[in-house]
C-alpha cells in the first residue's frame, strides 16, 4: 500500500509554514479575534507530526490553514514546494473531528465516494475500496450503513475514504476526540500501522497529551490563543511501534516536558474562555 | 408485520365494527352516520357506475399540480431565503405565523380573479402547501453537517458537485417529510376550495350529497378521501423512513 511519490527530486521538507497568522473578524471595524500564529515550521516528509495545545489555541484553525481549508490572513504555507492558499492541493487528505460519513452509502461506498467523483477507473476502484476496507478491519461491515456502527468504526471507514485517495500528506483533526480512552490506543496502533504502511507524512492535531506521545516522531506544543509554537519534542520512536510504548520509561520525561510547557497555557486558556463568557454575559 | 402494526389495525377494525354495529342497532341514526359497510357499498357502487371518475380524476390533477408546483416552489423560495439571510430574518415570522391566516378566506377574491375553473383551485391548495415546503427546505439547509463542506473542499468538488453529490443526498429525509406535508395540505386545499366553489371534483360531490341528504354516498365519498390520503402517505413513508432511519445513527443528531 506504498504511496506513489510524484516524479522528480523530493524535497525533505514536505510542507512549511512561514510567519503564518489567521485572524476572524475586523469586518467593517468589528473586533479583530486573533486566532493563531505567527507560526513558522517545517514538516519533514514522512513524519508523524503531532499538535497539541489547550482548548480554543487555534489548532483546528492551523490545521484548515495547512489543508488549504481556509487562507491565511499573512505569511505562507507551501506543500511540495508549491504555495497552498484557501484551496486543498493535490496529495493531502484530510480526516475531521466530526463524524463525516455518509449516512445513505454503505462502509464500501462511503470508501468508494471520493475516487468515483474522482474519475477514477471502476476497476482500480474497486481493487483500492477493498484493500482499504480489509486494511481498516472493516470486510465484514463493507454492507452495513453508518447508523449500524460504533463512532470507532464510522471514524475507521473516514480514514479508509481519505486512504484510498493515496494521499502524500494525511491531515487529522483530532479523529479520535469522540471516542473513550481503550479505543483511541487501539485506533493509534491501526493509525500508526497506516503511517508505516502508506509512507504517508501524517499531521495530527490533538488535545491528549498521550495520543500525542504514543503516535508522534516529533510533537509541537502550542500557547494559548493566539497559538504559537512554543515547543516542538522530538521523542526519537523507532518507526516499528505501538500503544504499548506507553509503558516505556522515555515517555514519562516526554510527556513532562510537555506539561511543563502546557500546563501554564491551558490556565490561560481557561482564564480566556471565562473572561469570553464574561464578556458575553455583559454584552 | 410489527406488534405495533397489528395493534393498530385491531384499533381501527374494532372501531370500525363498534360504528358498524352502532349504525345497525339504530342507536346512531342513518341520516346521522352510515354504517361503514354501506360507505364501502356505495363507494364500489359509484366506481363500478364511473360517475365519480371525472371528478376524481379533476381532483387528482388539482391536487398532483398542487403538489409539484408547491414542492418546487417551496424547495426554491427555501433555497433563495436561505442564501439572503437578512431577508430569511425578515421573513421567518411570516412563515412561523402562517398557518394561523384562513387560506380559504381568500378563495372567493381569488375565484373572482381567475374564475371558477380549477386555477382558483390549485392555487388555493398551493397557497395552503407551499409553506410547509419552504421550512422543510430551510431546516435540511441548516441540518446539513458543515464537516461535509469540508469534506467536499477536500475532494475540491464545484459548487455544483457538493450540492448534487452531498447536499441533495444529505437533505432528502426533511425533503421528503416536506413533500409529505405538501401532500397533506395539497388534499386539504383542494377538497376545502372544492366544497366552497366548484362544480366538478370529489369535495363538490361530498358537498352535493350532503346538501340533497344523501348520506351514504356522502360518507362513501369521504371514505374514497380517508383511503387517497393514506395510500399517498404510505407511498411517501416508504422513501422517507429509509433515509431517516439511516440519518439517524449520525453522531450529534
Amino acid at each position: 500500500m506504498a504511496v506513489p511519490q510524484p516524479v522528480g527530486v523530493l524535497p525533505e521538507i514536505h510542507a512549511e509554514c512561514r510567519d503564518l497568522v489567521r485572524n476572524f473578524g475586523g469586518i467593517a471595524g468589528g473586533h479583530v479575534i486573533e486566532a493563531m500564529g505567527p507560526i513558522t515550521l517545517e514538516i519533514r516528509r514522512g513524519e508523524f507530526f503531532s499538535v497539541i495545545g489547550p482548548s480554543g489555541c487555534g489548532k483546528s484553525t492551523f490545521m484548515d490553514v495547512l489543508a488549504g481549508l481556509t487562507p491565511p490572513t499573512s505569511g505562507t504555507v507551501t506543500f511540495e514546494g508549491l504555495p497552498v492558499r484557501g484551496t486543498v492541493p493535490d496529495g493531502v487528505g484530510a480526516v475531521f473531528q466530526e463524524d463525516a460519513s455518509l449516512p445513505w452509502l454503505n462502509v464500501w461506498d462511503n470508501v468508494a465516494f471520493s475516487l468515483r467523483h474522482d474519475g477514477t477507473d471502476p476497476a482500480e476502484i474497486k481493487r483500492r475500496v477493498d484493500e482499504a476496507v480489509a486494511f481498516m478491519g472493516l470486510r465484514q461491515f463493507a454492507k452495513a450503513y453508518p447508523n449500524q456502527l460504533s463512532g470507532g468504526m464510522r471514524q475507521r471507514t473516514c480514514i479508509a475514504r481519505t486512504m484510498v485517495m493515496r494521499p502524500r500528506m494525511i491531515l487529522l483533526d483530532e479523529p479520535f476526540a469522540a471516542l473513550d480512552a481503550q479505543t483511541r490506543l487501539l485506533m493509534g496502533d491501526e493509525l500508526l500501522r497506516l503511517w508505516r504502511e502508506t509512507g504517508a507524512t501524517v499531521v495530527l492535531i490533538t488535545h491528549a497529551l498521550d495520543e500525542a506521545v504514543m503516535l508522534s516522531d516529533r510533537i509541537g506544543a502550542m500557547s494559548a490563543r493566539p497559538g504559537r509554537f512554543l515547543d516542538i519534542v522530538e521523542t526519537g520512536w523507532p518507526r516499528e511501534r505501538d500503544s504499548s510504548i506507553l509503558a516505556r520509561a522515555e515517555v514519562g520525561a516526554v510527556s513532562s516536558r510537555l506539561w511543563g510547557v502546557l500546563r501554564e497555557e491551558s490556565q490561560k486558556a481557561l482564564d480566556q474562555s471565562g473572561r469570553l463568557a464574561a464578556a458575553r454575559e455583559g454584552s | 408485520m410489527t406488534a405495533v402494526r397489528k395493534r393498530q389495525i385491531a384499533l381501527v377494525g374494532g372501531l370500525l365494527l363498534v360504528i358498524e354495529f352502532l349504525c345497525r342497532v339504530g342507536l346512531v341514526h342513518k341520516t346521522t352516520l352510515a354504517p361503514p359497510s354501506v360507505m364501502l357499498a356505495t363507494l364500489a357502487d359509484e366506481f363500478a357506475s364511473g360517475r365519480i371518475l371525472p371528478d376524481l380524476g379533476e381532483t387528482l390533477i388539482c391536487i398532483l399540480a398542487s403538489t409539484i408546483i408547491a414542492t418546487i416552489g417551496g424547495f426554491v423560495v427555501g433555497l433563495v431565503l436561505n442564501s439572503f439571510p437578512r431577508l430569511r430574518d425578515a421573513v421567518r415570522p411570516i412563515l412561523a405565523s402562517y398557518y394561523s391566516i384562513p387560506i380559504f378566506a381568500f378563495y372567493p377574491a381569488l375565484a373572482a380573479i381567475l374564475g371558477l375553473g380549477i386555477a382558483p383551485i390549485i392555487i388555493t391548495a398551493v397557497l395552503n402547501s407551499i409553506v410547509g415546503m419552504i421550512i422543510a427546505t430551510e431546516d435540511a439547509l441548516d441540518r446539513f453537517p458543515r464537516v461535509l463542506v469540508k469534506l467536499a473542499r477536500t475532494h475540491r468538488f464545484t459548487w455544483w458537485q457538493q450540492a448534487l453529490h452531498l447536499q441533495l443526498p444529505a437533505m432528502l429525509p426533511n425533503l421528503l417529510g416536506g413533500v409529505k406535508l405538501v401532500v397533506a395540505y395539497s388534499f386539504i386545499g383542494v377538497i376545502g376550495s372544492e366544497f366552497l366553489m366548484a362544480a366538478i371534483g370529489v369535495g363538490y360531490q361530498i358537498s352535493y350529497s350532503y346538501n340533497e341528504f344523501n348520506v351514504p354516498r356522502m360518507y362513501g365519498l369521504m371514505l374514497l378521501v380517508v383511503i387517497l390520503v393514506a395510500l399517498a402517505n404510505l407511498l411517501l413513508n416508504v422513501p422517507e423512513r429509509r433515509f431517516a432511519s439511516r440519518a439517524m445513527g449520525r453522531r450529534g443528531e
